[in-house]
C-alpha cells in the first residue's frame, strides 16, 4: 500500500472562515469583512495551490457555528454565518487547475441524489479534482431547521453515553447508506453512455444506463443519475472520523479518512484498527489514506508561535482546545513530527491553520519548502486529477463491470 | 405624443433534453462539458444579454418503460454549474430552475443565497413545482405530493425561503477587530415558520446576500400558477409566443398585479422563444425547414405520436399514415418525466383532428408531426429578426424574450454579433449593464427592506 512516489507524503488544509482559532478574525492578516465573498475562498484556495497541496477541504454546517455542540450558543465574538461548500468549491474551481477541492456535505438532512449530482458537476467543472468531505449531524438545531426529525439535546459528552453512542451509530448507518447511493449513482453511466448515433437517432445507449435499485432503512433511490459518470469516475470520498464507529465508515466506504491522533502510538494504533476493518470489509487491495489531522500555529520562531497562540487565547478569554493535536512552532519541527506521524502509518496529513491569514502562508511558503528540501513533498503537480495527485487509479464501473461478466 | 420605446430585456436558455436541440449537427458540442457553459455564458454576456437561463432535471425521461434515448440525455447540477460560471462571468445573471417539491427551504435557500454573495448578485431562481411519484422515486420522500398540493407547497416554500432571506438585514456583521464584536446581536437569522408544509425555527446561517432575495421567476400558464406568479415572482417564464396569444396572456397576468398591491412593472413577462438567421430571409426559410427536420427524426416523429396515442408505435411508419387505431385511455400514461405528454387533455379528439388534418394536406406521420410541433419563432434575416423582437416588445406581447438556440454551445454566436448590434442602433436594447446586480440589469426594485434601508441612508 505504498502512496504515490512522486509525493511520498500527501498534505492538504482545512479552510474554515477565518481560521480555526476561535479569536483568529481579530488578527490583522484575518479580512473578517470579506469571508462572505468569492475572492476570499479564491486567495486562501490559489495560496494553497501555490504550495502545491493535494487539496483544501472547505467546511460547513446546516446551522450556525457555536463553541456548543449540541446547541447554539449566542456568542457575537466569533465568527457565525458560512456560505455553502460546495458552492464555494464550484466558484474556485475555474480560478484553480491543480488542487484538489473537498467541500463537506451533511448527510443526515441532505438528498443523496442532489448531492451526488452536485459532486459530479463539481467534477467537471474542476476537470477531475472534486472530492467530498461527508459528515453526519446530531444537532438538535440543526434537525429543527428541516422540521423532518426531531433530535434531544445532547452534549459532546452525552454522546459517548451507550444512547448517545446508539444514536450515532444510527446517523453513521444512514451515512453509509447515503454514500453507497452517491457512489452508486456515480456508477449509474458507463463512460461511453453518450453515443450520438445518428443513423437509428439515439443520443445515448440506454443500456450503459442503470437503475440503482437503492433501498435501505432510511430511503430509497432508483436511479440513473441525471449527470453522466464524473471525469474521475469516483470523485474522492472523504470523512473524519475519531472512533470506532467512524474508523468503520471511513474502511467500508471511504477513500481518504481523517484521524487526530495525538501521538506516534495512537496513530499506529488507529491505522491498525482502519486496516482490519478494510481487510474485513473485504477492501485490502485497495488504496485507502489515512491522514491525520493537526491544527497549527506556525511561526520561523517557536516562541513567537507560541506568543501568537496565548495572544489569541487571551483575546478568546480560554484557552484553545481541539479534538486534534495542537502543533505550536516552527515549520521544521513541524516536518520533524509529520515524518514521526509518517513512519506511524499515516499517509498525509489535513493541517487545519489556527490563524487562515497567517498559518496558510506558513504552511505554503515554510513548511512545504522544508518538506521538499527532505525529498518528502512534490516540487511540481504530477497528475491532472485530483486521485492521481493521491495514486489512486480511476475505478471500473461497477454496472459495466457486471454488465460483461 | 408616442409612447416612449421600452427597453428589451434578452435572455439565453442553455439548450436542454427536448427535441429542439439538433445534436446531431457536427457543430453541436458537448453538453456537459464546463467549456461548453463557458463559451455559452460568455456569449450572452458579450451581447449584454440580462441572463443566463438553466433548466433542472431530477429522473431520467421514460417512454414505455425505457430510458428515452432520442434527445439529449444528462445535465449537471443547476446550482453547481450556475456558481461555478459565476467565476467566468462578471454581469450576467445566473437563473435555474429549482423545484419545490424535492427540496427543503433551508437548504435552498441557504444555496441562493450563497449563490448570490458568490456571484456578486446575479442569482435568480426558476421556482417549479412537481408531484410525480415517478420523479419521487429518486428522493427521501418520495412521491408525497398530491398534485392538488403541489402549488400549495411551492407558495409556502417561496414565503419560507423569503422569511429565510430576510431573517438578516444586512447590517449584523459589524467585524470590529478591536472590540471583538463580529455580530451586532445574538439574534441575526433568527426565523419561525409554522405552516401547513414546513414547521421550522432557528437562526438562519447566511448572512444577507447582495440581491436581499434572488430573482423570482415562476413558469407554467394554469390559472394557478398565473396567480403565483402574479402574487410571487419578479418574472414569468411563458411559452406564449405569437404576437395576439402574447397580448392575451401579457394583459391577463399584468392585471392581476393589482390586487396584490404590486405595480404593472414589477412583473417581468418572458416568453421562451428560438430563431433561426440566415443572410436572407429566404435562406433562414429554407434553414428553418431543414432544422425543422433534423429536430423530428423518423424515430422522435412516432414517440412523439406515442404521446398522444399512449401506446406502442414503433411497428408503424414515420413517412407512412397516422394510425387507425384510437389513442388507449385506460392505460398509465406511455411518457414518464416530460411536462408535454399532458398537453393533450383530449387525446381521442386530438387524434381525430390531426388524422383530418394529415389527410387535407396528404402529411406522413413525420410531416404532421413537424407541422403541429413546436415552430422557430423567429426565422430571418438579423434585420427581420430585429424587428420582429422588437415589435413584439412594443406591442406589449412580451419584455422581452429567453433565447433558446438548437445548437450547443455555439448557437447563440450569430445572434449577439448580427440581431444585437441591430437592436442597440434602434435603441431598445442597452449598450452596456445598468448595474452590478440582476435586479439592476431587470429594473426590478430591490426587495422592500433592502429599499427602506436605502431610504433611511439617503
Amino acid at each position: 500500500m505504498s502512496a504515490n512516489p512522486a509525493s511520498p507524503l500527501h498534505l492538504a488544509v482545512a479552510l474554515d472562515g477565518t481560521g480555526w482559532h476561535p479569536a483568529s478574525w481579530r488578527e490583522k492578516v484575518a479580512r473578517p469583512r470579506d469571508l462572505f465573498t468569492a475572492g476570499y475562498w479564491a486567495d486562501q484556495v490559489t495560496e494553497a495551490e501555490r504550495g502545491l497541496l493535494d487539496f483544501v477541504t472547505l467546511e460547513d454546517g446546516l446551522g450556525l457555528q457555536s463553541s456548543h455542540y449540541g446547541e447554539l450558543d449566542g456568542r457575537t465574538d466569533q465568527v457565525r454565518g458560512r456560505l455553502d461548500a460546495v458552492l464555494t468549491a464550484a466558484r474556485i474551481a475555474p480560478l484553480t487547475r491543480h488542487i484538489g477541492l473537498v467541500p463537506t456535505a451533511i448527510v443526515t438532512h441532505t438528498e443523496p441524489f442532489h448531492l451526488s449530482k452536485a459532486i459530479a458537476t463539481l467534477d467537471y467543472v474542476s476537470s477531475g479534482r472534486a472530492g467530498l468531505r461527508v459528515q453526519i449531524s446530531a444537532r438538535p438545531h440543526e434537525a429543527d431547521h428541516f422540521g423532518r426529525r426531531t433530535f434531544p439535546p445532547i452534549s459532546l459528552e452525552e454522546l459517548q453515553s451507550p444512547d448517545g453512542q446508539e444514536r450515532l451509530t444510527g446517523l453513521f448507518d444512514e451515512a453509509a447508506d447515503y454514500i453507497e447511493v452517491v457512489r452508486r449513482l456515480w456508477d449509474s453511466w458507463e463512460d461511453d453512455a453518450e453515443i450520438r448515433d445518428v443513423s437509428t437517432g439515439r443520443f445515448v445507449d440506454r443500456d450503459k444506463l442503470h437503475y440503482i435499485d437503492f433501498e435501505g432503512k432510511h430511503f430509497s433511490v432508483k436511479g440513473p443519475s441525471i449527470t453522466p459518470r464524473p471525469p474521475q469516475g469516483q470523485p474522492l470520498v472523504t470523512a473524519l472520523a475519531h472512533q470506532t464507529v467512524p474508523y468503520r465508515l471511513v474502511a467500508r466506504q471511504a477513500d481518504i479518512g481523517y484521524v487526530t491522533p495525538h501521538d506516534a502510538d495512537q496513530a499506529r494504533a488507529i491505522v491498525s484498527e482502519i486496516r482490519a476493518e478494510q481487510t474485513a470489509a473485504g477492501r485490502s487491495g485497495e488504496l485507502l489514506h489515512v491522514f491525520g489531522d493537526l491544527v497549527v500555529f506556525l511561526d520561523d520562531d517557536q516562541g513567537a508561535a507560541e506568543d501568537r497562540r496565548a495572544r489569541l487565547d487571551a483575546l478568546a478569554g480560554e484557552a484553545y482546545t481541539s479534538d486534534a493535536r495542537i502543533f505550536t512552532g516552527t515549520p521544521t519541527q513541524l516536518a520533524d513530527v509529520l515524518h514521526e506521524l509518517g513512519e506511524a502509518g499515516l499517509s498525509g496529513f489535513r493541517l487545519r491553520p489556527a490563524v487562515a491569514g497567517h498559518d496558510l502562508p506558513a504552511i505554503t511558503r515554510g513548511l512545504v519548502p522544508e518538506l521538499q528540501r527532505r525529498g518528502a513533498f512534490r516540487t511540481a503537480y504530477e497528475a491532472d486529477t485530483l486521485r492521481g495527485l493521491l495514486g489512486l487509479h480511476r475505478p471500473a464501473n461497477r454496472y459495466a463491470a457486471a454488465a460483461t461478466a | 405624443m408616442s409612447k416612449p420605446l421600452k427597453q428589451i430585456h434578452l435572455a439565453a436558455h442553455f439548450p436542454g433534453v427536448n427535441n429542439t436541440t439538433v445534436w446531431s449537427d457536427p457543430k453541436a458540442g458537448s453538453h456537459i462539458e464546463f467549456s461548453s457553459f463557458v463559451h455559452f455564458a460568455r456569449t450572452a454576456e458579450r451581447a449584454k444579454f440580462d441572463f443566463l437561463f438553466l433548466a433542472e432535471g431530477l429522473r431520467l425521461r421514460e417512454q414505455g418503460g425505457k430510458i428515452y434515448d432520442l434527445d439529449v440525455v444528462g445535465r449537471p447540477d443547476t446550482f453547481t454549474i450556475l456558481t461555478a460560471l459565476a467565476a467566468v462571468t462578471e454581469h450576467l445573471g445566473l437563473t435555474g430552475t429549482i423545484n419545490s417539491t424535492f427540496n427543503e427551504p433551508y437548504e435552498v435557500a441557504r444555496q441562493f443565497a450563497s449563490l448570490d454573495h458568490l456571484s456578486g448578485g446575479r442569482a435568480a431562481w426558476n421556482v417549479v413545482t412537481s408531484w410525480d411519484a415517478f420523479t419521487g422515486e429518486n428522493f427521501r420522500r418520495g412521491g408525497f405530493l398530491p398534485q392538488e398540493e403541489r402549488y400549495s407547497r411551492a407558495k409556502e416554500f417561496l414565503a419560507t425561503a423569503n422569511e429565510l432571506f430576510d431573517s438578516w438585514h444586512g447590517d449584523e456583521i459589524v467585524a470590529d477587530q478591536a472590540a471583538g464584536a463580529f455580530l451586532r446581536d445574538t439574534k441575526a437569522g433568527s426565523f419561525v415558520h409554522h405552516g401547513q408544509h414546513f414547521d421550522i425555527h432557528g437562526q438562519f446561517d447566511v448572512p444577507r446576500s447582495p440581491q436581499g432575495r434572488p430573482v423570482i421567476f415562476q413558469a407554467g400558464d394554469s390559472d394557478e400558477g398565473r396567480e403565483f406568479a402574479a402574487s410571487s415572482a419578479d418574472a414569468i417564464f411563458s411559452r406564449y409566443a405569437t404576437l395576439e396569444g402574447g397580448r392575451a396572456f401579457y394583459r391577463d397576468v399584468k392585471q392581476r398585479l393589482a390586487k396584490y398591491g404590486r405595480r404593472h412593472d414589477e412583473l417581468l413577462i418572458l416568453p421562451a422563444a428560438s430563431f433561426v438567421l440566415a443572410d436572407t430571409d429566404e435562406e433562414a426559410g429554407e434553414l428553418a425547414k431543414d432544422v425543422r427536420r433534423l429536430q423530428v427524426s423518423g424515430a422522435t416523429a412516432i414517440k412523439h405520436l406515442e404521446f398522444v396515442w399512449n401506446r406502442d408505435l414503433s411497428s408503424y411508419d414515420p413517412e407512412g399514415p397516422l394510425p387507425d387505431v384510437d389513442p388507449d385511455v385506460s392505460a398509465d400514461h406511455i411518457s414518464q418525466g416530460r411536462a408535454q405528454a399532458r398537453m393533450y387533455r383530449d387525446p381521442i379528439a386530438t387524434a381525430r383532428e390531426w388524422r383530418e388534418l394529415a389527410a387535407a394536406h396528404n402529411w406522413s406521420i413525420r410531416d404532421l408531426v413537424i407541422e403541429t410541433g413546436n415552430r422557430q419563432n423567429f426565422i430571418g434575416s438579423p434585420a427581420t429578426v430585429a424587428h420582429t423582437i422588437n415589435e413584439y416588445v412594443q406591442a406589449d406581447a412580451s419584455d422581452g424574450f429567453i433565447l433558446v438556440p438548437h445548437i450547443t454551445p455555439t448557437g447563440l454566436d450569430d445572434f449577439a454579433d448580427k440581431v444585437v448590434p441591430l437592436l442597440q442602433e434602434r435603441g431598445v436594447f442597452r449598450t452596456d449593464y445598468e448595474g452590478p446586480t440582476l435586479r439592476h440589469n431587470l429594473g426590478l426594485a430591490l426587495p422592500d427592506d433592502l429599499r427602506r434601508e436605502e431610504r433611511v441612508a439617503s
